[in-house]
């Protein structure tokens, strides 16, 4: 063994070798989403030589708000998948948060939306808690208790919107949670949203890079900060494309839809916890080796209740957000699917079934294939039978190009 | 690192261990640890019976023993993990009850189990830091943190890992080893237990945790290291430590020993080869 001590700073990279990098990182199993988004685009031409609305800026929007609600069960479904737990109960858990909220604004109790929305989130966060309960403290299958929870929310979301008597089905009137999906940011706001999260991103980046720089550590090379910040630009401009044109048939419709504004601030906020404070990278360490974190003083179980009622609020944000797009809540929710396309989302994006590995915004990449295949199969007037299987085919694929990575990949198991 | 003018003292792993005389400790400093008298039941079971050990500081004493003789015992007794069923241990002279893992990790004790406890998912720095992130204004403070895992490593001359932001999962056996000690020196430890470290590694892979236990002791840490591998222990440390069926039958410097005697002493407890002054020291 060498003894010489190896101080000197490691140099960044040259641009030269960024290909290089990118390539070793593939076969490493971490090549970051670049082929989700490959199969993305491939998707979204199929669909469009198949039918020439899919592309249209109405069919887009359409398509994102239709993604929201994956996005966001795909969001409260990492929290649980990176410590290797699922909540199957999570598309309940929204339909209730839903029922809720539209029982107590649009019934005779005529609550105002906020105390019904801070309700309904504060149900869903307990029953996200209650399976954390039972899951520790008694440690049984995540598996298991959300399953059991999945029926028993299923029963009591009937429940309480049959006993409505409104047949099964209550229509929202108006108001906030209407906006959510059918209200627009003004198209100076989504001018300014969008560029300012891009901008706040772009800064972020390159200050990172240049602290790194200052401190004497390896930094990323700047050709992969810039194709880094392209893609952000790209994706900023894409969004006021086909939010602020008009997509309106008869009346002009522009600008951003609330819910997509929500699904940007969850995303970013859970993303922050993850990534910059000691919670998140508990919650990895946690989905990586539980007793390494526990012996390290990590209080374990605090944070696997603290992802457990993460995953509760976040079904019931997202609920909220199915509610609007239903205009009103109706007994027919189907929680179980919805919840699978959560996972599936997920997965799709990169995040591991087994835990210790993922992002937030794998859910959000996932999220889109899901619905694009959704929308897209709609469109092409292909019926449920094949987007089931359409769905099943690329959840598989992606678990397959998980596990075959993993298993040349830098991570053991 | 911290290193008391007392340990240096002690710090001679290159001038008395081997010579003639074999004393390597000056009798007059304190020990850095001390056992007197350690018995530990289960039941019925005595698993240590009346253990007398002097640790000194700056050396690697050798824990060596049969299957089933008492050695994880020992060091999970020293580390907290129980408490002793009587007797007392004395740090740095003064006598101390270590009932924890917190405890002993206070005074300054760190273990590094065979399992060696690392998240596979997480990088160098984030192992290094699990459970006692630097933060700045209540967020991770990245740059802090690798910028002292750089040093650590440097200071251990680990100059075989890429960068510290590789994922563990993807290190070898020795860097991993090198890693979990890394993590276990940076929290100002004064003494580091190595639970059987080159067990399941490879020759290359063993001489660098070799060198890595010498470096540990010529910056003044004691090091207690759990071997069957009779070539590292005679090739490491300063002292030996034989347990045979709970009791400790003997310890010394190595100059006492020599392999057969050592074999001797872990198959049947006793040896009429080792010198005198080793079972008395």
């Amino acid at each position: 063994m060498s003894t010489e001590t190896n101080t000197e700073v490691r140099t960044t990279p040259s641009n030269a070798n960024v290909l290089r990098l990118m390539m070793t990182r593939f076969r490493r199993g971490d090549s970051g989403m670049i082929p989700i988004v490959v199969g993305l685009i491939a998707l979204g031409a199929y669909f469009q030589i198949r039918s020439s609305v899919f592309l249209s800026v109405g069919n887009l929007s359409n398509l994102m708000v239709q993604a929201t609600i994956f996005v966001l069960l795909g969001i409260a479904e990492v929290w649980l998948l990176l410590l290797g737990e699922i909540d199957l109960s999570a598309g309940f858990n929204a339909g209730l948060a839903g029922g809720i909220s539209v029982i107590l604004t649009d019934t005779q109790f005529h609550w105002a939306w906020y105390f019904a929305v801070g309700l309904s989130l504060v149900v869903t966060t307990f029953f996200g808690a209650l399976w954390g309960f039972l899951v520790i403290g008694l440690r049984l299958p995540s598996f298991i208790v959300t399953l059991a929870g999945q029926l028993g929310l299923e029963g009591l979301v009937l429940w309480i919107i049959d006993s409505q008597g409104t047949g099964g089905a209550i229509s929202i009137h108006g108001g906030f949670l209407y906006d959510i999906v059918y209200a627009d940011l003004s198209t100076t706001f989504t001018w300014i949203f969008v560029v300012g999260t891009v901008l706040a991103l772009a800064v972020t980046l390159i200050r990172r890079n240049a602290n790194r720089a200052a401190r004497g550590l390896e930094s990323v090379p700047m050709a992969l900060l810039a194709l880094r910040i392209a893609g952000l630009s790209i994706a900023g401009g894409l969004l006021i494309w086909i939010f602020n044109s008009n997509r309106g048939k008869f009346t002009p419709i522009k600008g951003m839809p609330y819910a997509v504004l929500l699904v940007g601030a969850v995303l970013g906020i859970c993303t922050f916890i993850l990534n910059k404070t000691k919670p998140g990278r508990y919650i990895y360490a946690i989905g990586g080796n539980a007793e390494a974190a526990r012996r390290a003083g990590v209080a374990v179980n605090r944070y696997r209740l603290m992802a457990f009622m993460m995953t509760g609020l976040i079904s019931g944000i997202a609920g909220l957000v199915y509610a609007s797009n239903l205009n009103g809540a109706n007994d027919s929710i189907n929680g179980g699917t919805l919840v699978l396309y959560a996972v599936a989302s997920a997965v799709i994006g990169g995040t591991s079934l087994f835990g210790g590995r993922g992002k937030m915004v794998h859910a959000l990449i996932g999220g889109f294939v899901i619905a694009t295949i959704y929308n897209g199969m709609a469109l092409i007037q292909l019926g449920a039978p094949q987007q089931y299987i359409a769905t099943a085919l690329v959840l598989l694929a992606a678990v397959t190009i998980d596990s075959v990575a993993r298993r040349g990949s830098t991570l053991v198991r | 690192m911290e290193t008391t003018p007392e340990n240096m003292n002690l710090t001679s792993s290159d001038s008395g261990l081997s010579g003639p005389n074999g004393s390597g400790v000056d009798p007059s400093a304190p020990m850095l640890l001390s056992l007197r008298d350690i018995t530990k039941s289960f039941g019925a079971v005595q698993a240590l019976q009346h253990v007398d050990l002097d640790i000194p500081a700056g050396q690697v004493t050798a824990l060596i023993g049969d299957n089933g003789a008492g050695k994880s015992t020992l060091i999970k007794t020293i580390s907290g993990i129980w408490a002793p069923s009587s007797g007392t241990m004395y740090w740095q002279g003064k006598e101390v009850h270590v009932h924890t893992p917190r405890d002993a990790s206070h005074l300054g004790i760190a273990t590094v189990y065979q399992d060696l406890a690392l998240c596979d998912n997480l990088d160098i720095v984030q192992n290094m830091y699990l459970g006692r992130e630097d933060t700045k204004a209540g967020l991770l403070d990245e740059i802090s943190m690798e910028i002292t895992t750089k040093q650590t490593l440097a200071d251990l001359s680990v100059s075989t890992v890429k960068s510290v932001r590789q994922v563990v999962g993807s290190l070898s056996g020795g860097q991993r080893q090198a890693v979990a000690v890394a993590r276990a020196v940076m929290r100002e430890s004064k003494l580091v237990i190595l639970d059987e470290p080159t067990a399941a590694l490879g020759v290359s892979q063993t001489a660098q945790v070799l060198e890595l236990i010498r470096t540990l002791s010529s910056k003044g840490i004691a090091v207690l290291v759990i071997s069957h591998n009779l070539n590292d222990v005679f090739s490491v440390a300063d002292r030996i430590a034989v347990m045979y069926l709970g009791t400790l039958v003997s310890h010394g410097p190595i100059a006492n020993y020599d392999r057969n005697s050592a074999v001797e002493m872990i198959t049947t407890g006793r040896s009429d080869r080792v010198s005198a002054a080793a079972s008395s020291n």
